[in-house]
């Protein structure tokens, strides 16, 4: 079975080459405009959209993210309209992958097979699940698999080659190298070290790897897209909406640019990066 | 409550993925997965070294005081009328609350496996203030996070916690309690997790920990019964603890758990009442997944975590470890819960009849006695937990009771 994201990775190495994958905050400042956001980011040049589903208890997420989560909360987010942003954004673009990334909790509370359904009827193509790993497989991951969506797991560096085996089992789409032993939005990650551990994911998978956390600027993004197959900016996102909020915490006619701006900037960034295929 | 198939045993969780019943696992970030694996690993070691064992007694009895006393409560027991009430003395350890006996096992441990950093979340400060001690004790870096709405009403055991060389972080996020002290501590874990030990403080979080403390307060209950066999001649009849995480509970609960005539009561908090807010997650909440465990939780209807509200901070949690919730659903363990007026009048009650002034926490069992011990003959044995002091509670006592002050008339 192809799904949209081995279509979309599939397309980009012909291209020759790394995709932008871009997070945002589903219902941050408000649904609606974060459903534009939604709708620009592929025109801006993002390839591949996470789309978190907020959490008030974020564990792995740094300030930014947080911050981004609770804005989205307490304007009214829910899953219902979440997978909602889904549905509308499928009907102007069937081809953009878009995986949902987030705690367990508000799906396992949702229901599991209720949510893969809704999920994968609302378009959604993958999931992160941060807080699921291969240990608790039966939980989300299998039942995902089974209901034709990508599980898509995070590795680490922590994640020696002892364990990667297990943390790939039940791996598709795409896995997402965690740069950093760290939170969200954390410290820039330093290139080299980066091409070495995608080089070491290598022997072992031949999905395509895309690196995320600490990536802010079109710099690092071009640095990282040499030697892997994606790059994934978050925090910067989601601050960038967070500095475009008037002094109430509501959107303003520069919200949606703000993000698309510094979109096109990363996508630059990525396009520009000699890549050598790890 | 779901229907459960009773078991032989209830002494025998958890399975070796961590799991007590649905309950447990090991729901954490992948970055934290092979150090919680080493953990595992480093304690199944550890367990069955009798080297570690035999140092552990040994700090256990000249430096925290081991055994704590098994007190009968006189004046109460004539108060009420009824059962015989019997104190566990937990507020007598060094660092005065049961918390130390764990601390120093998970310390112990962080030494053997080369972590000189330690970092710990706590609530009331008792768990810091006795993971700062072990710490200091033993040369190693400490830093705790502590809500800062805690490190407000809990000053005595911040300024412990600073005079015992440890850094106390205040969390400034969500509703300033316990659950953002813990997101906060697990953030920090991810991003130090080579040379960091996290030193969890109750029976929760991801496998190992709800075993591995469980396992390190047993001593609370495995004393109980020596010293009951030995004031008595037999074992008592009911037991009862409060629950914030529940490990002053489970540690006093669990070597009693196959003996079907001790009865055992856990008492939550109840906040401004049931209805209102409150910490009480077995009455409360239903099974959700937070913090590395599928547990009771307190949240709304989408799955978001609800904020706790208790006038304890060390109950202040819209949680409950694994193991009670399995034990609430097979109704071993019955659970009750008292409001913040009700451990109010409770800390004045003991402090006046027993000479006795206890953390709020325990407050919350002994509140509850009035419904149990007057019904009950006077043979029947009860023991409460009395697993803190209350000298940090003082101020905090003081403002809530208002113009009545601490001194005025019950
Ligand atoms: C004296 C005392 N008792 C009880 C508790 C609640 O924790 P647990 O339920 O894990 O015993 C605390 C927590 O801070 C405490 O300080």
């Amino acid at each position: 079975m192809t799904t949209r994201i081995d279509q979309r990775f599939a397309d980009l190495k012909r291209e020759g080459r790394a995709a932008l994958v871009t997070y945002t905050m589903a219902g941050d400042p408000d649904t609606r405009t974060s459903l534009e956001i939604l709708k620009a980011l592929p025109k801006a040049g993002a390839d591949v959209i996470e789309l978190g589903m907020p959490f008030t208890d974020p564990m792995a997420d740094g300030p930014a993210i947080q911050a981004g989560g609770l804005r989205a909360l307490n304007a009214g987010q829910t899953m219902i309209k979440t997978l909602g942003m889904v549905r509308a954004f499928r009907k102007g673009d069937s081809a953009t992958p878009i995986v949902l990334m987030g705690y367990y909790n508000p799906i396992y509370i949702y229901g599991v097979m209720k949510f893969l359904a809704d999920a994968k009827a609302a378009g959604v193509d993958g999931l992160i699940v941060v807080d699921l790993p291969p240990e608790e497989d039966e939980e989300l991951c299998i039942p995902a698999l089974k209901a034709g969506l990508n599980f898509i797991r995070l590795a680490t560096p922590t994640t020696d080659d002892r364990r990667l085996p297990a943390v790939l089992a039940n791996t598709s789409g795409f896995v997402y190298y965690v740069s950093i032993t760290g939170i969200t939005g954390s410290a820039a990650p330093d290139a080299d070290k980066v091409h070495a551990a995608v080089t070491r994911i290598k022997r072992h998978t031949r999905l395509p790897v895309a690196v995320g956390f600490g990536v802010r600027t079109a710099k690092q993004a071009r640095a990282i897209a040499q030697g892997a197959e994606g790059v994934a900016v978050g925090s910067a996102l989601v601050n960038a909406v967070k500095d475009s909020l008037d002094r109430k915490g509501k959107a303003t006619a520069r919200t949606v640019k703000a993000v698309a701006v510094l979109v096109a900037e990363l996508a630059r960034g990525v396009r520009g990066a000699k890549h050598k295929s790890p | 409550m779901t229907v459960v198939q009773q078991p032989n045993s209830f002494r025998t969780g958890p399975d070796e993925r961590g799991h007590f019943g649905i309950y447990g696992g090991r729901f954490v970030a992948e970055t934290l997965m092979p150090l919680i694996l080493e953990l595992e690993k480093a304690y199944a070691e550890a367990k069955a070294d009798p080297a570690f064992k035999k140092e552990m007694d040994g700090h256990l009895k000249n430096y925290v005081g081991r055994p704590s006393p098994l007190c009968l409560a006189e004046r109460l027991t004539k108060h009420f009328g009824g059962a015989k009430i019997y104190f566990k003395r937990e507020d007598l350890n060094h660092t005065g609350a049961h918390k130390v006996n764990n601390v120093l096992g998970q310390i112990m441990l962080a030494r053997r496996m080369g972590k000189p950093r330690v970092i710990a979340e706590t609530g009331a400060g008792m768990h810091g203030v006795a993971t700062a001690t072990m710490c200091a004790k033993f040369g190693l870096e400490c830093i705790v996070f502590m809500g800062a709405l805690d490190v407000a009403r809990q000053q005595p055991n911040v300024l412990r916690m600073q005079a015992l060389g440890a850094q106390v972080r205040p969390v400034e996020s969500g509703a300033k309690t316990l659950k953002d002290a813990m997101n906060e501590a697990l953030r920090d874990w991810v991003t130090n997790v080579s040379n960091t030990f996290y030193c969890i403080g109750t029976v929760a979080g991801p496998h190992p920990y709800p075993m591995m403390v469980r396992d390190f307060q047993c001593i609370i209950g495995e004393e109980t019964r020596a010293q009951m066999q030995e004031a008595e001649g037999r074992l008592p009849d009911s037991l009862i603890a409060c629950i914030g995480g529940g490990s002053n509970a489970m540690g006093l609960f669990h070597p009693f758990l196959d003996d079907r005539g001790v009865d055992i009561y856990g008492v939550e908090a109840a906040g401004h009442g049931l209805k209102k807010k409150h910490a009480a997650s077995v009455a409360g909440g239903r099974p959700g997944v937070l913090h590395g465990n599928r547990t009771y939780l307190l949240m709304k209807d989408d799955g978001q975590i609800e904020e706790a509200h208790s006038i304890s901070a060390g109950l202040d949690y819209p949680g409950i470890g694994p193991e009670h919730a399995w034990l609430a659903d097979l109704g071993r363990v019955k659970f009750l819960s008292a409001t913040d007026k009700e451990a109010l009048a409770a800390f004045q009650l003991c402090s006046r009849l027993e000479g006795i002034i206890p953390a709020l926490e325990p407050c919350h069992a002994l509140a509850r006695l009035g419904d149990i011990a007057p019904s009950k003959p006077a043979d029947h044995l009860l023991v409460v937990n009395l697993s803190g002091r209350g000298d940090k509670d003082l101020d905090s006592v003081a403002k809530h009771l208002g113009d009545k002050g601490l001194g005025g008339k019950l």
